[in-house]
């Protein structure tokens, strides 16, 4: 009983993490911004959620599977977000206007 | 107690989801749209492992597993679609 209040605790927090990450999404001004907000908190959110099921279910195959779960989330997720932001510099999607720097345009334009 | 805890999460998740839909709808390009699309699909995989949990099925979990790894390699075509074509 004990164990599943406090898995489901995590499986709150987390779930608090993914809600944020989304208001996030909605509500920053351009795709770099809403990259960052979405994929970090989304990331951790949906791995609290995942700690908070091995937590209820134990050391068994379901929670071994649980945690296979997190390693690959934690694998994959900051890989597809790099990808993503580094086709949409290269195909040129502007960036917000209240932004201050761009260092890897001028890093490419020494390189030049 | 329990169920309220349940039903609470459920419809938070839910809630998520709806608001990362409106913007793959709505997004100005296609990153956004892609940004909104993994994030639908990352919720919506820890979402099976909640399910998952409660309806005590392990096979469930095979399904989340095979969902996130098409998700990824997903993702990473259209990046590289939109880097250099194809």
């Amino acid at each position: 009983m004990t164990r599943e209040l406090i898995g489901m605790i995590f499986i709150l927090l987390g779930i608090m993490f993914d809600f944020f990450g989304v208001l996030g999404l909605v509500r920053l001004p351009d795709v770099y911004n809403r990259l960052q907000a979405a994929t970090k908190c989304v990331t951790f959110g949906s791995a609290g959620i995942l700690f908070g099921v091995f937590i209820i279910q134990g050391f068994n195959n379901f929670g071994f599977k649980v945690i296979l779960g997190i390693v690959f989330i934690f694998l994959t997720s900051p890989v597809s977000a790099h990808a993503i932001s580094r086709a949409a510099h290269r195909s040129k999607i502007p960036l917000a206007k209240e932004s201050v720097v761009d260092q890897y345009q001028e890093d490419n334009e020494l390189k030049d | 107690m329990a169920d309220i805890l349940y039903n609470t999460s459920a419809v938070l998740a839910l809630i998520a989801i709806i608001l990362a839909a409106w913007r793959l709808l709505k997004g100005p390009n296609v990153a956004d749209r892609v940004v909104a699309l993994d994030v639908m699909t990352i919720i919506s995989i820890s979402l099976i492992v909640y399910v998952a949990s409660i309806a005590q099925r392990v096979i469930y979990l095979d399904v989340a597993m095979v969902y996130a790894l098409i998700s990824f390699i997903g993702v990473v075509a259209i990046a590289r679609y939109l880097e250099r074509g194809l």
